[in-house]
């Protein structure tokens, strides 16, 4: 893309990426430019996080440079299934004890879903040993995951490098239909860009985005990376200001907004009410189709979790399809909320007790099953339909075995029947 | 820096996945248990027949999915010397240029299983033994390709006592 800024005279419309760097290098910055920018949060999960801080050992610096703002989660192997997997816990939680960062247990949550009840700010930098750091964009902040040698380096001198990404504005336009979801709206994007068609690009949607509340803008930041993204920002607004009130966060809120003429490489437009229900086909998100096409594929194990569909709304909405009914013979529901907070809230509103009584499995809060550590690992040939955000092959533990993606609700029908199932066949 | 080795083709879209399984989750504090299983589910034997030093050619989009950097730590260990691509992952593009593995972008449809090639990083050029095809590729920016000379970031900020971009 063409500079088409002076030296030192500030181009007036910006896009949300441009205006959160400027805000924290106080110069002028362009998409393409390489620049090295402070960080306000860093944190790592237990699979990336012994190598960042073996890493970080490396460096020889006494100290971290933010310890306050520096946080390991232990979720991916929670509670841990393998001596090999305790042992990296215990060095994880010898860091937190030597380093002074914040250590979020084993039964917290997902990293991602605890950052955003409790740590993400918009217009913060964010940056975690997790590809799915993205999530935090839905705030209004830089969110982005990169590798543990990266993280430990952010660890050590508090900032980074990037490479300012251009951006695609994506309108959202209209209004979901029932039974529509962040979920169906994320991976029509991705099969509309392919798994790499955003490749080191920001996407930055707007539109009528007051229709769209804060838990579908998560999981669909949350998926900005199934078609490289290296972030998916949502400006942040009222309903922004209101999800950071709710947790207690009074002080957090702040504003952000692209501006009008503000220069994108590419605009798209997505028509909320023309999207339907999708699922994901085995092995990439971008194979996607609509659930009632897929009629015919028979399942063993529905996954209802993780960080892009294991939040309140999400369990709520696949109880109000499974109340009063079981699940079908031969198929296994495991269910995981994505945080303490969440698993809470649900047992109090009883929507635990509608899963486990149409014969759910619920485990403790983290990742659960998603990326085949643990809690429902496939056997050869099983079919499963998750609401998480990967069906590579052999994601779930098994290179003989077949992933679907699809929301909750899509999730949730499936299960009673048995087969991949349009949400709209049952009443919500 | 010329790099030269024989040719393994793997396809489009090779996910952290394909690279190193979640299966395997438990062996990422022993890399080198772990890299015993790089790519498993892809080349057969791959670990023994990167041995002594391949060159890794796949399509596009090479590295997609998770941040684990124990996919390029694997390739490396194993014995890839560079990963040529048509296009990377930006998360795997930066934690191979991390940890010091040269990661080159180039159309890689001439290139075959089994091919002897010789890339030449600061030139950008890239040439089967017999000169049979002759492939030409932007060099890495200059400071990113300090990166990899240092042997990854961690000796560079180590040497450098910093990261700046001050020229």
């Amino acid at each position: 893309m063409v500079n088409r800024k002076r030296k030192g005279v500030r181009a007036l419309a910006k896009t949300m990426v441009q205006k959160i760097f400027e805000m924290k290098t106080e110069s002028d910055v362009s998409p393409g430019m390489m620049i090295i920018v402070p960080v306000d949060l860093v944190y790592v999960q237990d699979g990336t996080g012994p190598l960042s801080f073996r890493q970080f050992e490396k460096l020889e610096k006494d100290c971290l440079a933010f310890p306050e703002n520096t946080a390991i989660f232990l979720d991916h192997a929670a509670p841990s299934p393998r001596k090999e997997l305790s042992n990296d816990h215990v060095y994880l939680r010898s860091m937190s004890s030597k380093l002074g960062c914040k250590l979020y247990d084993v039964g917290q949550g997902v990293c991602h879903q605890i950052a955003i009840e409790s740590l993400v700010r918009p217009c913060d930098i964010v940056v975690g040993a997790d590809s799915h750091t993205c999530t935090g964009g839905a705030l209004g902040a830089f969110a982005t995951g990169m590798g543990s040698t990266d993280i430990a380096v952010s660890m050590g001198l508090g900032k980074n490098w990037f490479r300012v990404p251009e951006s695609i504005f994506i309108k959202l336009t209209g209004k979901m239909a029932p039974y529509i979801t962040g979920k169906d709206i994320i991976i029509s994007v991705v099969k509309h860009f392919g798994s790499n068609g955003a490749s080191y690009q920001a996407l930055e949607f707007g539109g009528d985005i007051e229709n769209i509340p804060i838990y579908d803008r998560l999981t669909v930041s949350n998926m900005a990376i199934e078609c490289g993204a290296k972030v998916g920002i949502f400006p942040s607004d009222e309903i922004t200001r209101e999800f950071l009130e709710k947790n207690n966060r009074f002080e957090d809120f702040k504003e952000l907004k692209p501006d009008l003429d503000a220069e994108y490489v590419d605009r798209l437009e997505f028509k909320l009410d023309e999207i339907e229900p999708m699922v994901s086909v085995p092995h990439y998100v971008h194979t996607a189709r609509k659930a009632k096409n897929l009629k015919d594929i028979k399942l063993n194990q529905v996954f209802l979790g993780s960080c892009t569909n294991g939040r309140l709304e999400d369990l709520r909405m696949a109880a109000k399809i499974l109340k009063g009914k079981s699940v079908a013979k031969g198929v296994r529901l495991i269910v995981v909320p994505a945080s303490k907070k969440v698993y809470l809230d649900a047992l109090k509103e009883g929507i635990i007790e509608i899963l486990v009584n149409s014969g759910a499995s619920v485990m403790a809060p983290g990742c659960g099953p998603c990326v085949g550590v643990h809690e429902g690992i496939l056997g050869d040939n099983e079919v499963a339909l998750a609401t998480s955000n990967r069906n590579f092959h052999g994601r779930m533990g098994n290179p003989d075995s077949y992933i679907y993606l699809s929301s909750p609700l899509t999730a949730a029908a499936s299960a009673i029947t048995g087969y991949i199932t349009d949400p709209r066949e049952f009443e919500i | 820096m010329a790099i030269s080795g024989r040719v393994i083709k793997v396809s489009d879209n090779i996910s952290t996945d394909h690279i190193i399984p979640g299966r395997y989750f438990h062996l990422r504090s022993d890399l080198e248990k772990l890299s015993e299983h790089a790519l498993e589910d892809v080349v057969e034997n791959f670990h023994e027949k990167a041995k002594g030093g391949v060159i890794l050619v796949g399509g596009s989009n090479f590295g997609i999915g998770s941040s684990r950097e124990h996919a390029p730590i694997v390739l490396k260990m194993s014995g890839v010397k560079a990963v040529v691509a048509k296009s990377f992952a930006r998360i795997f593009f930066r934690n191979a240029i991390n940890i010091g593995l040269p990661v080159i972008i180039v159309d890689t449809e001439k290139i075959f299983d089994g091919d002897d090639i010789t890339i030449d990083l600061e030139k950008g050029v890239l040439r089967e033994k017999r000169d049979s095809y002759q492939l030409k590729f932007p060099p890495l920016d200059i400071r990113i390709q300090s990166i990899i000379d240092e042997g990854g970031i961690v000796n560079y900020i180590k040497k450098h006592g910093d990261i700046s971009f001050e020229m």
